[in-house]
């Protein structure tokens, strides 16, 4: 079972749910920008939290599918699929994903998984690092054999209706329930993205301290899976910072000498040396990641154990929501 | 010293933080402080990740709740707190001596007559140096498998250079401030470039992946 890349896109990579236990080597996480979506991708085809899909980025690729398999959508819309819901497709299918208009990254999980290569542990592309690379035409991508879903059971259950969208593919068939991805996903760039105070927050100017919160800032077009470059606002440190290199994480935001912030995120470096002024909370980076260059970013204040708690709820009805949809997958 | 101080780094992470200074008794500290808490091995801790002057505790949340209100960060900085107390020195990593062959200079070593003329030294006096001192690693990171040298002899401290390189090549010997080290792939990079190793300091294929380690000690020896 595989899976061909017939043209890539604008960047699509393999991503699971990430490195762990090897940052003292220098080596970080990478893994999925918007790692909620993915999750969702995988309970939407009864995968194990931590197989590996694809991340499409702003524009989507070519695929063949050379064998009959179920997938499902997940993240920024985009035609191709119809999203949010188990799809099954019949092998020989090619399915040419368009262009978001809003938002930067959608996912495509597979039943049973994508099957490539794992370095240090971990199918996620480290573009940075060099660990496997953006897919380019002629990959093939091998699919694993899926323990729980049987695409022909599917192909009879889903009653045969076909995709919607702006096409009818008479070799796509979804359910007809799907996911109300209200409160998993948001795209509107007027949404504030929770941040909690980093250490170096009181060495900002009053005024650099007022505009973190007050101003709009606008994600630059030099962003990337490493981080998001904020401009709009620069923040100036009330006197130079003279900081050794420390551990920093996907969501501390760092103040380069610029006073551009920067927000790390999936390929976030395991060590940095700039101030960290603040850290998007947890339950928001996914959030955050679906800015796209030129979107608008307001922070709002957060409080550490406020963070925590909607961290622990989101985790809560995640695995609420994977019960449930596996039991209809049965 | 003063006592480590414990901060939140965002709502996954803790940093526990020995000081502010490039020195080997912060960082002697800090890879105590690492070593203590692989021992204990605590729950739902993903990463540990040991700097100059600090140690980076990646965790779950969702393994350091409890019956009463108090937050998943507040309940591990109470035991994080406790094994920090107990930390003992670790004893230098008994890897014996590691030992880099250099090709100073030229081709290899762009930026050595620069070193030279900022130390205000023949350049083979700054080979010499360089080669003679004894380091240890203090950290790595950056990139997978850039290892932070401390011991770099004073004449030889230079600050970095105004613009980085945008592609340093994979091997590259540098000096960035009071710091030295081999750049394990081709990256940008602001440090001076003062020769090239054919070691390979990171293969994610080999076991371990990185040749070098915190604690470890370095030697470069000229080729």
């Amino acid at each position: 079972m595989s899976i061909t890349v017939l043209a890539p896109g604008w960047q699509t990579s393999v991503q699971d749910g990430g490195r762990r236990g090897l940052a003292a080597l220098g080596v970080g996480a990478s893994g999925a920008m918007d790692d909620v979506s993915r999750r969702l991708a995988n309970i939407l085809v009864g995968n194990m939290d931590n197989a590996a899909v694809l991340e499409i980025t702003l524009r989507g690729p070519r695929l063949r599918f050379d064998a009959d398999c179920v997938v499902a959508m997940t993240g920024a819309a985009l035609d191709g699929l119809p999203m949010w819901r188990p799809v099954a497709v019949r092998a020989g299918t090619e399915i040419a994903f368009g262009t978001m208009q809003r938002g930067a990254y959608a996912y495509l999980a597979v039943a049973g998984g994508i099957g490539s290569e794992t370095v240090l542990g971990s199918r996620s592309t480290d573009i940075v690092a060099g660990f496997n690379a953006a897919l380019v035409a002629g990959d093939v991508l091998p699919i694993m054999e899926s323990s729980h879903i049987q695409h022909r059971d599917l192909w009879r259950r889903f009653h045969a209706r076909t995709a919607t969208g702006n096409f009818e593919n008479p070799n796509v068939v979804a359910t007809l329930w799907s996911l109300n991805p209200r409160s998993w996903f948001d795209l509107d760039p007027h949404n504030p993205i929770g941040v909690i105070e980093g250490a170096h927050f009181a060495q900002l100017s009053d005024d650099a301290q007022r505009a973190l919160f007050d101003s709009t800032f606008r994600v630059g077009g030099d962003s990337s899976r490493m981080g998001l470059r904020l401009h709009n606002a620069h923040l100036g440190l009330r006197e130079l910072l003279e900081l050794v290199s420390a551990g920093v994480v996907p969501g501390t935001v760092q103040l380069p000498p610029s006073g551009d912030p920067i927000v790390l995120m999936a390929e976030s470096p395991t060590c940095g040396g700039y101030p960290r002024i603040g850290h998007v909370i947890g339950v928001d980076l996914p959030r955050l990641a679906q800015r796209r260059p030129g979107d608008s970013v307001r922070f709002v204040r957060a409080a550490l154990d406020e963070a925590q708690t909607r961290y622990l709820e989101r985790e809560h009805a995640l695995a609420a929501l994977a019960r449930t949809i596996k039991d209809r997958l049965q | 010293m003063n006592p480590p101080r414990i901060e939140p780094l965002g709502d996954c992470a803790a940093l526990i933080h020995c000081g502010e200074a490039i020195a080997a008794d912060v960082n002697a500290q800090a890879l105590a402080i690492a070593h203590a808490l692989i021992d204990a091995d605590l729950p739902g801790i993903t990463d540990i990740v040991p700097a100059y002057a600090s140690v980076c505790v990646r965790y779950e949340p969702g393994a350091w709740i409890g019956a009463d209100a108090q937050s998943p960060f507040d309940r591990l900085a109470v035991r994080l707190g406790a094994l920090v107390e107990n930390a003992q020195p670790v004893a230098p990593i008994d890897a014996g001596l590691i030992e880099i062959p250099v090709s100073y200079g030229g081709e290899f070593g762009p930026d050595l007559d620069d070193v030279a003329a900022h130390a205000g030294l023949m350049r083979e006096a700054v080979i010499d140096l360089h080669g003679s001192a004894e380091y240890r690693v203090a950290m790595l990171g950056f990139t997978p498998g850039f290892a932070y040298l401390l011991g770099l002899p004073d004449a030889l401290h230079m600050p970095r250079r105004a613009t980085p390189r945008t592609r340093v090549p994979a091997g590259s010997v540098a000096i960035g401030g009071a710091q030295t080290g081999v750049y394990p792939r081709e990256t940008p990079g602001g440090w001076h470039l003062i020769g090239r190793t054919p070691l390979n300091l990171f293969d994610p294929a080999r076991d371990p992946p990185a040749l070098l380690k915190p604690g470890m000690r370095v030697k470069f020896v000229a080729r």
